[in-house]
């Protein structure tokens, strides 16, 4: 039996009864769009995380203690950074700058709020993108001099004063001690690991001996190291390695310091984001399995209700696999067209969720992968065939006999 | 070749209806000349039908030869006895059995469809077998706008479609009035003189036996003499 007769008789077949074809989609409509919707936002997280991490720069190495696996490890210290950014023993290194963290409270003029408190040197703009509205970062002069001066993050800037220019020279309280505004950082808009927008920016010297409670001089929280390009990433690892293990004496043992480079970072997200996907399409595809589930329902019904059709056919002539190939493709365009509406389905879903992370702003552009399109098609065209399977072998192996008998 | 188209020796058929054995046919014999009208006559749950079902390799006996046009067929498989009532035996119901949502010509059309003639080819042959049944000017016609004597001519124009050796007609008229009945009578005997189809109409009806050639009474799954 030709194959475009068997597709068109199985569209009127399926089209003589609307109401049951739409129901019986709905349920494959529904688990394909789930799984577009899912696999879109899955997709569209992955890319802004991993923008996120790309955008701290490729060049660059997160220097840590390791408090994990090592019990009292010797503190990173400024002089480790400095070692760090000595040409000869590290030529892959461009830059070694260390940072102070905490927390201060800011005010002015009786408003007040809780911002995230960096300390840096001079050597910072060479290894972090800092991009100011206004000012001019720190000079040497005031790190050594432990001035009190402060960079102010946008949404800081805009809880203090209400408006976030104009304030170059403005005096807040930090800590409760008058800092002069020097600078504003730009504002940089959402992001997944808390902004630069909420935090405030001043000397290291000053954050160790006046801002962090029980803040050790020359200890710092961690050193950001840059490679001169993005190739000498590994050798700059190897190098700072070796500095630090042999100024913290380390021979044989496990190092009391961790290096990690975006490479991990991308990694480490690449993995959490594969999960939070697989999970996610799971759950959808449940839904495409209940799916399926319904047509084979359906088809069952459909097969009974159609007996004496197929012993007519078959007394006059079609062999078990003509009703069998009828019946199939009848259930698999019956998930093929539910798929296609799931598709449109499930992209508008994900155009959805985008509007909606887009308003409350979270940066999240749900991508449909060409892989993800295929996959469903392929998905419920496998589901319209595997449910389809029973009910057309019930229809093929009627006796003609019986069936024409049937009323 | 033998001088038979059909040559049944000896058939028996055996039902199992739950715990009991039905002795549908009880040892029959029957041959039949080509291009033969024969009626097969008898009351109900005399075996008439059981008889048509197999001589029409919808069912097969439990015992005895059957040849087909000189092809035995009591050890064929399924697919191939598929394949003798595409080509050698057409079928006409008592209740028409034309499917409701298509055309005429795509119902005609349908054994076509089971056997390996392509597209073109399948409406010419099936527009020639309506226009042979007088419904040349309906082919584009849904049964439900048919009367049933029409309907009755395309379940005719099906059956012969592939040019089959024997035509089944069960009741054919049953369910029409006696004037589309006479019609439908006068058409199959028509085709018959005209295209020499053996012709095997199964009727309880005295009037229609009288027009074919030939009767066989049934009673109680034996040839009554």
């Amino acid at each position: 039996m030709n194959f475009g007769a068997s597709l068109l008789e199985a569209l009127e077949s399926l089209s003589s009864n609307k109401v049951r074809t739409g129901l019986t989609m709905l349920g494959i409509i529904i688990g394909v769009g789930a799984v577009i919707a899912m696999l879109a936002i899955g997709a569209g997280t992955e890319q802004a995380i991993v923008g996120e991490i790309e955008g701290i720069g490729t060049n660059l190495l997160f220097v840590r203690t390791n408090n994990e696996d090592v019990t009292n490890p010797r503190p990173l210290t400024l002089q480790d950074a400095e070692a760090l950014n000595d040409p000869v023993f590290a030529p892959s290194i461009a830059a070694a700058a260390p940072i102070v963290q905490g927390q201060a409270e800011v005010t002015y003029a009786g408003q007040g709020t809780t911002a995230s408190l960096v300390g840096v040197t001079e050597d910072y703009i060479k290894v972090q993108n800092v991009e100011l509205s206004e000012g001019e970062f720190f000079s040497s002069v005031q790190i050594n001099g432990i001035a009190s001066a402060v960079i102010l993050g946008a949404n800081v800037a805009e809880e203090l004063f209400g408006r976030s220019d104009g304030l170059v020279g403005e005096t807040v309280r930090v800590g409760g001690q008058p800092f002069r505004v020097i600078a504003l950082l730009k504002k940089e808009g959402g992001s997944q690991f808390g902004s630069g927008d909420d935090q405030i920016m001043v000397p290291l010297t000053t954050a160790q001996a006046r801002l962090i409670p029980g803040a050790v001089k020359n200890e710092v929280s961690m050193i950001y190291v840059s490679a001169i390009t993005s190739d000498a990433v590994v050798a700059a690892e190897n190098e700072a390695a070796l500095i630090l293990r042999d100024r913290h004496n380390i021979k044989l043992a496990e190092d009391d310091f961790s290096i990690m480079s975006q490479e991990m970072f991308l990694d480490m997200a690449s993995t959490v984001t594969g999960v939070f996907t697989v999970f996610l399409g799971g759950v959808a595809g449940i839904s495409l399995l209940v799916g399926g589930i319904g047509i084979m329902n359906i088809m069952l019904v459909s097969v009974t209700e159609r007996t004496k059709e197929i012993g007519l056919r078959k007394a006059v002539g079609a062999k078990r696999k003509d009703i069998m190939t009828q019946f199939l493709i009848e259930s698999s365009l019956l998930s093929l067209l539910g798929g296609a509406i799931g598709i449109v389905l499930g992209w508008l879903l994900a155009l959805g969720v985008g509007k909606i992370a887009e308003a409350s702003d979270f940066l999240l552009d749900p991508i449909i992968t060409l892989n993800a399109v295929l996959l469903a098609t392929l998905f419920s065209a496998a589901v319209g065939l595997f449910f389809g399977i029973y009910p057309a072998s019930r229809a093929a192996q009627l006796e003609p006999i019986e069936a024409l008998r049937s009323d | 070749m033998t001088k038979w188209v059909v040559d049944a020796k000896d058939i028996t058929k055996v039902y199992q209806m739950g715990e009991v054995e039905v002795h549908a046919l009880r040892g029959l014999t029957v041959q039949i000349a080509p291009g033969e009208v024969l009626s097969i006559m008898g009351p109900s749950g005399s075996g008439k039908s059981t008889l048509m079902n197999i001589l029409g390799c919808l069912d097969r006996p439990t015992s005895g030869e059957y040849s087909l046009n000189g092809e035995s067929v009591a050890t064929l498989t399924d697919d191939q006895l598929a394949d003798i009532r595409n080509r050698g035996v057409g079928f006409v119901f008592q209740s028409f059995n034309l499917l409701p949502r298509q055309t005429a010509l795509a119902n005609v059309e349908l054994p076509l469809r089971y056997s390996a003639l392509n597209g073109r080819n399948r409406k010419q042959v099936a527009t020639e077998a309506l226009e042979a049944v007088g419904l040349g000017d309906r082919i584009k016609h849904k049964p439900n706008e048919l009367s049933g004597g029409q309907m009755q001519r395309v379940a005719i124009a099906r059956a012969l479609v592939n040019d089959p050796a024997i035509i089944m007609a069960d009741e054919p008229t049953g369910n029409l009035d006696s004037k589309s009945g006479d019609e439908i009578m006068h058409l199959l005997r028509k085709l018959n003189e005209e295209r020499g189809t053996t012709l095997i109409i199964v009727t309880h009806d005295p009037e229609i036996a009288e027009l074919t050639d030939r009767v066989i009474s049934l009673y109680d799954g034996r040839i009554k003499e």
